[in-house]
């Protein structure tokens, strides 16, 4: 097996996730469809990594998970004060910025 | 040309496990963007993660491997159930679509894009195919801690700035100051009187000393059942048990005999009347 095969999953899982992110209305789908885009990546990280023989696509795979943590956080926590003040998670209620 | 091909491959086992595991972690992302209900959407992405764990593993990222189990699937997933658990789990997506024609142009949208990329990848040259065993000769967590902790030092304290503010800023968010005072017991027992609302506890469900539990409405000394003594929970879910009239005649049964063991002849007026009502009631 070729492993550019990684590559390709990798591609593949981010079209899903990219699609979800256009096609849901729920707010924790459509960002549970980003945190699977960024682990697409992260994969594509992780095999370059091992193309290229060298731990740089690693560790930016690493930044890339702590980053993904501290948006998690921040995004759910929006979510859920968006919840409090509309009763909904649907992000075609939320069209206004203020509460 | 042979050697060529040998460094540009992998193992058969590996191969076999990319395969399976690769249509697993598909199905899986699928799934997450199909499902109507969010739970069941974040079970397949809690799969689709550790499907990829395992890819990390068979990579060579050993650490990565294990992070990504640990933060991903057993932190920030359990995060997105607790607020799937807050905002409702039995609140399902609604179907109606507010944009017309807008589920099909995003699928279109998504399919031209995997498209892009994918004939992307084939297109570039990707000759290069080193293995990461040389760099992972001395381990593969000291090789990420050396190059951590010199040439991305920066980055990683830079991290360690975003982690703390995401966290105070996620406090901020969620916490809501009290706008006005909490009401005293004493206010709220004279809001009460002054609504006429029922005042004195409520009575206690059961039917004589037989049924106490506390499903069954507890009787009326006429013999009708009193819908006030069973919880409002049980009451709203209809799981009130019927007073059934076998389990009153049953009673008297029982307690008919034990008369006759204790050799009592006259049966307490109350007792009868209430019986003899009840059946009237019911029929």
């Amino acid at each position: 097996m070729n492993p550019v095969n990684y590559l390709y999953l990798a591609a593949l899982l981010f079209t899903i996730g990219a699609t979800g992110v256009l096609i849901r209305r729920n707010a924790i789908v459509v960002f549970m469809c980003i945190e699977l885009m960024l682990n697409a990546c992260n994969l594509a990280f992780v095999a370059f990594s091992r193309m290229h023989g060298n731990l740089d696509g690693q560790i930016i795979a690493f930044f890339t998970m702590v980053v993904a943590a501290a948006e998690v956080v921040v995004g759910l926590a929006i979510i859920v004060s968006l919840f409090r003040s509309r009763h909904s998670a649907s992000v075609d209620d939320a069209s206004l910025m203020k509460l | 040309m042979t050697e060529q091909l040998a460094a540009y491959s992998t193992s058969t086992g590996e191969a076999v496990q990319f395969w399976v595991l690769g249509t697993i972690a598909v199905i899986g992302a699928l799934c997450t963007v199909f499902m109507r209900r969010a739970v069941h959407s974040a079970l397949c992405l809690a799969g689709t993660m550790i499907v990829l764990a395992v890819f990390y593993l068979a990579n060579g990222a050993y650490f990565l491997g294990i992070v990504q189990i640990v933060v991903y699937t057993g932190a920030i997933m359990m995060l997105f159930l607790f607020v799937v658990m807050l905002v409702g789990v039995t609140a399902a997506d609604s179907l109606k679509e507010t944009i017309k024609g807008q589920r099909w142009l995003a699928l279109l949208c998504g399919l031209g894009f995997g498209t892009l990329l994918i004939t992307g990848i084939g297109h570039a040259s990707l000759g290069e195919f080193n293995g990461i065993g040389q760099a992972n000769a001395n381990g593969n967590v000291e090789g990420i801690a050396s190059l951590i902790f010199t040439r991305y030092v920066f980055a990683f304290e830079i991290t360690g700035i975003l982690l703390i503010t995401a966290a105070v800023g996620a406090m901020v968010l969620t916490h809501r100051e009290r706008t006005e005072r909490a009401r005293t017991q004493r206010e709220l027992a004279e809001q009460r009187v002054r609504e006429g609302k029922y005042l004195p506890p409520l009575p206690a469900p059961g039917v004589y000393a037989r049924h106490n539990a506390v499903d069954i409405a507890g009787l009326l000394p006429d013999g009708t059942p009193s819908e006030l003594t069973v919880s409002k929970t049980l009451r709203e879910r209809g799981q009130i048990r019927d007073v059934s009239q076998e389990a009153l005649n049953d009673l008297r049964a029982l307690e008919q005999r034990a008369e006759e063991r204790l050799e009592r002849t006259a049966v307490e007026p109350t007792f009868k009347s209430a019986y003899e009502r009840s059946e009237e009631a019911s029929k």
